[in-house]
């Protein structure tokens, strides 16, 4: 038995959750609906930027919800999750209603559970290992829903748990980059006795979670309460300070910085280098995004414009493209068009997205490919010519391919153009050192505890996936913080 | 942090700031650039490095009023402070011993020119300084470029200070009387534009510095994109120098209009307002 799992049997046979199991037959579990999150109308949440879609569960829903859960002898949703958070402890907490013990569960392994419970793809995570899901083929315990209320029980009660840090080891790390990795990082060290500055090269902390995801998918202010635990925790936050340019790693390692963890994030946007693509009113989704999410461009008190259309095209099938065509639909535009190059079942946003985006009245031209942008005489785009695919051979992604219909252009009218099609990682960091191996992509080498071919340096997230989720950054995070705690444990020695 | 500590206004539109940053100020090379913001609300706005003290602790910024942002940090008076600063963003100036070195900078475009001739002068090379603008006010730094050049040239629209010309005519003159190993230029696109048509010529390898827009200025958001030898290319992190020779010049200046309606409807609700 390893350690994780002699732990979780010590916990699961508590008293109190071997009479809460005891509660209810099987059966009376089993045959219980998974709930439905309650949302916005459609025609309301279009109206706002700043409106969440999902409302989040009532305490009787979260109760009932917690109840399905049959806290499994082997757990096997927690193998499904990136940060391994005792999935059946907290929901067991819920289910006998003490809301304040799942939170302090929650964030025994996640810094931030208010995100997580809202922007996870559970579906492929924890809830895709569900018993109910692999054994009953029913539809799977509402983990996410769950996490979500619990975090926000916490964050609504105004009393914040602050976790517990061992006692100051007197040494310090820093991470680069303010995003889910780095926090996750942070909020796993600080408990580890270390001193933690994050440095954070734009004016805010929180990464992709402020310039990239919506308000009306994740509101900043549930972001800014969960860094303020951080903060209570100790983790030092410096904004406006790009590791490697404001000071030199060299200058950080003579202020007593020992380790460092770079989760600097999918940085250029990625284009299709297709003839007009440079006109104005095409931009890439994190120009778009940030302008709106980061700056406040939509709302007039702010200086930051952005370009408004009628009729907005966003290529790309990801949930970076579902936040923009959402966002410009927000914006007032009469059309939003998803223009995605395979059909609608190969896209790569989560289900709940399209759903949602579908609701709200997008536009989406699946298996269409952009040829080129045409422009009027101010160069401001006004026609896209795309073209029709179908889909062939599986490729490298299991996917099907797409291939492109002889004879089937058309054009489509456009004055926004929104390019979502990925990202590459951020070049800023490997340029400064250059004894750090990258991959011919550009992102970080690292073995499989995170370590750069720098022993001092770790990373994580998509600076070494080249583009993947919070999740799985702040699981990197955390596996970075566990590696070097021992790395540098060691070699204190 | 980031506090005003010396202003002055060139001319009714063009404004010298000295901000308080050490950090920076020890870190910057010629070329670099920093991003600030004036205040809450405010946006980002990318301005080259002009001059620093590592001493003071201190860089020098100049800004032209063009819109409400940098009319806003135009307001800012001494003992004020920046909310946001953070910097020095993009390449460094690839500086070298060449020969001889034509600088050639155009309004504001002097400022960042600026740390390059001192540069090129520390490096040992000779350097002539071209600088232009409309009129005899719009002429900025001219005794700190002197300092670092081997002789200056000034050229007017109006001829209100030195030779009624362009810019063009002044490089021209000097790329006729001796031989020029490299330049470099910085000024509005257009001018840019012309004194690279220039020098390509007369095959002389030239430098242009962009004023792309952007919005990060850390390589995340594409605004600055820019089309070099064919291919696109990132302002903020591939540049801001380019082989002049190779930038599509018409393509920057129609991207540097694209938001030209909507900033002026937000300058006039702006001036409404104040």
């Amino acid at each position: 038995m390893t350690i994780q799992s002699e732990y979780l049997k010590e916990r699961r046979d508590q008293e109190w959750r071997a009479e809460l199991r005891n509660k209810l037959k099987g059966k009376e579990r089993t045959n219980l609906p998974r709930v439905h999150m309650p949302e916005e109308s459609p025609e309301e949440r279009v109206k706002h930027q700043n409106l969440e879609v999902n409302t989040g569960l009532s305490k009787e829903q979260a109760l009932v919800e917690a109840s399905r859960c049959m806290d499994c002898a082997n757990p096997t949703c927690i193998e499904g999750c990136p940060v391994q958070i005792n999935i059946p402890e907290f929901i067991k907490n819920i289910e006998r209603e003490e809301f304040a013990l799942a939170a302090k569960t929650l964030k025994q392994t996640n810094a931030l559970p208010a995100v997580c419970g809202r922007v996870c793809p559970q579906e492929k995570q924890c809830e895709s290992k569900c018993f109910y899901l692999t054994k009953l083929k029913k539809e799977p315990v509402a983990i996410g829903y769950l996490e979500r209320f619990a975090a926000d029980w916490e964050q609504n009660s105004g009393i914040m748990d602050i976790p517990e840090c061992a006692p100051k080891n007197g040494k310090k790390v820093a991470t680069v980059g303010s995003g889910p990795s780095s926090l996750s990082f942070a909020g796993d060290m600080i408990k580890l006795g270390y001193e933690v500055t994050v440095f954070e090269a734009l004016h805010e902390i929180g990464g992709v979670l402020k310039y990239g995801i919506p308000e009306f998918r994740l509101p900043n202010k549930k972001v800014d309460i969960e860094l303020d635990v951080l903060k209570k925790m100790g983790v030092k936050f410096e904004t406006n300070f790009i590791v490697g340019r404001t000071a030199s790693f060299d200058q950080l390692k003579e202020e007593g910085y020992e380790g460092f963890f770079v989760g600097s994030g999918a940085g250029l946007p990625r284009f299709m280098n297709i003839p007009g693509e440079n006109n104005n009113g095409i931009l890439s989704s994190n120009e778009y995004l940030t302008r709106v999410n980061l700056m406040g461009a939509n709302n007039d008190k702010n200086d930051t414009l952005v370009l408004k259309g009628k009729n907005v095209a966003v290529i790309g099938g990801g949930n970076t493209a579902m936040d923009s065509v959402r966002t410009a639909k927000r914006l007032g535009a009469e059309r939003a068009i998803i223009v995605y190059r395979r059909s609608r079942v190969e896209m790569p946003a989560r289900v709940e997205e399209v759903k949602h985006a579908d609701e709200e009245g997008i536009e989406f031209m699946n298996l269409a490919n952009p040829l080129e942008y045409f422009a009027d005489e101010a160069g401001r785009v006004n026609k896209m010519r795309v073209q029709m695919m179908e889909l062939g051979e599986p490729d490298s992604s299991g996917r099907r391919r797409p291939v492109p219909i002889e004879g089937s252009e058309t054009d489509i009218d456009v004055d926004l153009v929104i390019v979502a099609v990925g990202v590459s990682p951020n070049p800023l960091i490997p340029a400064c050192l250059p004894d750090l191996t990258v991959s011919r992509w550009g992102t970080i080498e690292v073995n499989d505890n995170m370590q750069s071919s720098i022993p001092v340096l770790f990373a994580g997230g998509d600076i070494v996936r080249g583009g993947a989720t919070v999740i799985l950054a702040m699981g990197d995070g955390r596996n970075a913080a566990k590696s070097m705690h021992e790395y540098l444990m060691t070699i204190n020695k | 942090m980031n506090q005003i500590v010396e202003k002055e206004f060139f001319s009714e539109n063009v404004v010298k700031l000295v901000v308080e940053a050490p950090l920076i100020a020890k870190a910057r090379k010629p070329g670099n650039f920093v991003i600030l913001r004036v205040s809450e609300n405010g946006e980002r706005i990318p301005l080259t490095i002009a001059a620093a003290d590592e001493t003071k602790g201190t860089i020098t910024i100049i800004a032209q009023k063009v819109g409400v942002s940098t009319e806003k940090l135009a307001q800012l008076e001494v003992g004020d402070a920046l909310i946001d600063l953070v910097g020095p963003l993009g390449k460094e100036t690839d500086i070298h011993n060449v020969g001889t070195v034509l600088a050639c900078g155009g309004g504001v475009g002097v400022a960042p020119l600026l740390p390059i001739v001192e540069g090129f002068k520390k490096a040992g090379n000779r350097v002539i300084s071209v600088l232009a603008a409309r009129s005899k006010d719009l002429i900025i730094l001219e005794d700190e470029i002197r300092k670092w050049s081997d002789e200056v040239i000034i050229m007017t629209d109006d001829g209100s200070h030195g030779k009624k010309g362009l810019v063009t005519q002044g490089a021209e003159e000097v790329i006729l009387r001796e031989k020029v190993n490299e330049c470099i230029v910085i000024g509005p696109a257009i001018m840019m534009k012309f004194t690279s048509l220039l020098t390509k010529k007369y095959n002389i390898p030239t430098q242009a510095s962009l004023n792309s827009m952007m919005v990060d200025g850390t390589g995340m958001c594409g605004a600055c994109r820019v089309t070099v030898g064919g291919k696109t290319k990132f302002t903020c992190v591939d540049g801001p120098e380019f082989d002049a020779h190779q930038i599509d010049f018409d393509e920057m200046m129609m991207r540097l209009g694209g938001y030209k309606t909507e900033e002026k409807i937000d300058f006039e609700q702006f001036m409404n307002r104040s």
